[in-house]
């Protein structure tokens, strides 16, 4: 799950992360009042969409009056910004952050994350502020420094110094680089973050550090326990099917393709998409319906894949282990009717009851294709949607 | 012989609740010996046969276990492999998934310098054919053998099994490692086992997108291992940024991506499957069952 910049800011601020002063606004007007009210500028206007790449894409805007303020958030209100990381069809911006300008003296970074290797949560940090730090770990990685942290210690102040000097940080700002890295380590553990990312990381001309952009995502599975995390998604963000799945307890992404698959397990609905793509056709999404996948979620499943447009045919591939082949021909048979299916239908069962399952397939007198096997079930959809 | 587990392994559930009861049944069906189960609160009760504990310290004085398996539900689970590793079990298998990544990173910090192995989790367990079965995949896809299986995934490996199985090719013991980005146990420590085991013949790796067990475990191959390994990745056509299911099934950065993990695979002398459905055959054109390892 990921939350706008403003919202990630009030979450820095909580735990004592210098952050600019600045307010979310949803028209010109209140962003003026609100760039009175926060100083004498100039400030910032912030386009807060969930992607990364704003300022090049005109997101992030001087204005030097109060009056420009309230011009510059009236533009980017209602406008549409694409950038690298919002796809072609681009995010359209429905409120933005005003906050105070600094005096930018030099750009820093700082992540965290869980290094899956060490598999301990690591503090990263480079020289190379304001830099796609992908490339900067590509191109110059004696620029990059870590520390990894040891989970019932915490984050010690001596490492947050050897980052501090490794950055080339010296004077008071060497005790402030410690303040903040162990704040921005608290923030991370308190509210289980899965990144947290300040790109740049500045030191202003007065001598503070600041957080000057935030950048969080956060572990899905432990949203239970904060739950105020919870209340900061932003659906407007999310594409809308993915938005359904998830109220059914569906894992669903949508893709470019026009074949829906539905499939038991993670690994196996990739699978099926990998191997739609291996024949010569294209998958719409991945979706795995789960273990347990009872009728009513088949139905919803269905459901989901059919709202996709682009969908000229589906690919059912189920591996019964647990589940049994009967109870999910029961369910496609069901599901089919309800939503009165017009595209062809494939379906792979394998594993426990599969005669049953086919059988009752076979006898529902709906047109459905069974397949024997993936290749076979590949083979038959692409076909399929290839000829309709 | 196997790794891991055999018809002397007894185990304990953690968390015997529906889904644990069930699954318990199952594997004492398939001849596994579930010795009792531990649910706090319910010790000195017994529930269908199996007699319950309130510490698996006690179920494990009592019973003898040396393994353990938890169906505990994900906000406690944590607590529940740290349990088992306390009262000293060997073997730990964690069937649950969703439990928060960093639980799981103080769980693998308070597990160094102890005895136990933790497989998962978010996995479907780990079966030796005929003899043991911890966990949830269907038993009877598999039959005994000499082909040792390794996944991050669960229905992928029901299908890698089912066409081994439809080739005759029997199984030494399949280890579902499971589909977080913090685990216990990786390829690379399967495949030692394997190596290892002189019952197991050959391997089939599986995995995915995200992070870099895949690529570890083909350098591994290449140094360490005489046995021949096939292998297939999914997620070949998954976009990036996108979490697939799985919380470590994700292209983060751009690292971790299918292509990757083939290439470095392919160049290391692993056999890839460059189509799920092809797995048994990718091992069949390194392996001769008669045991002599082929040229690529």
């Amino acid at each position: 799950m990921n939350i706008h910049e403003y919202q990630a800011k009030a979450i820095l601020r909580e735990f004592g992360v210098p952050v600019p002063d600045g307010h979310v606004c949803y028209n010109g007007a209140s962003a003026r009042e609100w760039a009175k009210r926060l100083g004498d500028g100039p400030w910032v206007v912030k386009a807060q969409i969930h992607a990364g790449g704003r300022g090049k894409g005109g997101g992030v805007k001087v204005a030097r009056t109060a009056e420009e303020v309230r011009n510059t958030a009236r533009d980017m209100l209602g406008m549409t910004l694409r950038t690298h990381q919002t796809g072609p069809d681009g995010k359209v911006v429905t409120r933005v952050l005003v906050e105070n300008g600094c005096n930018i003296e030099r750009e820093l970074y700082v992540s965290l994350l869980v290094d899956r290797t060490t598999s301990k949560v690591t503090v990263m940090a480079s020289t190379e502020g304001g830099m796609d730090i992908e490339e900067v770990a590509a191109e110059t990685p004696e620029k990059i420094f870590k520390e990894a942290v040891d989970p019932l210690v915490g984050l010690t102040p001596f490492q947050c110094r050897n980052l501090a000097f490794s950055l080339g940080l010296t004077g008071k700002l060497t005790g402030k680089a410690v303040n903040l890295l162990q704040g921005l380590y608290t923030t991370f553990v308190s509210c289980d973050c899965s990144l947290l990312e300040i790109n740049p990381l500045v030191v202003t001309a007065e001598g503070d550090l600041v957080a000057l952009d935030a950048k969080f995502g956060f572990d899905d599975n432990a949203i239970f326990r904060n739950p105020r995390i919870g209340d900061m998604r932003d659906y407007e963000e999310e594409d809308p099917n993915e938005v359904e799945a998830s109220q059914h307890d569906l894992s669903y992404v949508s893709l470019n393709g026009n074949i829906g698959c539905l499939v038991n397990g993670a690994g196996l609905a990739m699978a099926t998409m990998d191997i739609i793509k291996h024949s010569g056709g294209n998958p719409a999404n991945f979706l795995d319906v789960g273990g347990g996948a009872s009728i009513e979620r088949v139905t919803e499943a269905f459901k989901l894949i059919l709202s996709d447009k682009n969908v000229k045919g589906i690919l059912v591939n189920i591996f019964g282990g647990i589940m049994k082949c009967d109870v999910i021909a029961t369910g496609v048979i069901e599901a089919a009717r309800q939503v009165s299916l017009k595209v062809p239908l494939v379906v792979r069962l394998e594993g426990t009851n599969v005669a049953k399952g086919k059988e009752l397939l076979a006898q529902s007198g709906l047109n459905i294709v069974a397949a024997d096997g993936m290749a076979d079930a590949a083979k038959k959809i692409v076909q399929a949607v290839a000829t309709a | 012989m196997s790794i891991l587990i055999n018809r002397n392994t007894k185990v304990i559930t953690q968390g015997l609740g529906a889904t644990g009861l069930f699954h318990a049944q199952g594997a004492r069906e398939y001849g596994t010996q579930m010795v009792g189960g531990v649910t706090p609160g319910k010790g000195g009760t017994v529930i269908d046969g199996f007699p319950l504990f309130d510490t698996v310290k006690e179920a494990v004085s009592r019973t003898g276990a040396t393994a353990s398996v938890i169906y505990v539900p994900p906000p406690f689970a944590g607590d529940a492999i740290m349990e088992a590793v306390d009262a000293g079990i060997e073997l730990v298998c964690c069937i649950t998934e969703g439990i928060p990544v960093l639980d799981m990173v103080k769980v693998k910090q308070y597990m160094q310098g102890k005895g136990t192995r933790l497989v998962g989790p978010n996995c479907p367990g780990v079966i030796t054919p005929g003899e043991c079965k911890i966990g949830i995949m269907p038993g009877y896809i598999h039959k005994p053998g000499k082909i040792g299986v390794v996944s991050r995934s669960g229905t992928l490996t029901y299908e890698a099994v089912w066409q081994l199985t439809n080739v005759g090719l029997g199984q030494s013991t399949c280890v579902g490692i499971g589909g977080d980005p913090v685990n216990g146990t990786s390829h690379v420590d399967v495949l030692r086992m394997f190596e290892e085991d002189p019952d197991t013949e050959a391997v089939i790796m599986i995995g995915e997108i995200g992070g870099s067990s895949e690529e570890e475990a083909a350098y591994f191959v290449k140094e360490h291992m005489t046995k021949p390994v096939a292998a297939y990745i999914a997620g070949v056509t998954a976009p990036p940024g996108k979490r697939m299911g799985h919380a470590g099934a994700i292209i983060a950065g751009g690292k971790g991506t299918a292509a990757e993990k083939v290439a470095v695979l392919t160049e290391c002398g692993v056999s890839v499957a460059t189509s799920p459905a092809d797995m048994a055959a990718a091992l069949l054109k390194v392996y001769k069952p008669d045991g002599l390892k082929v040229a690529v």
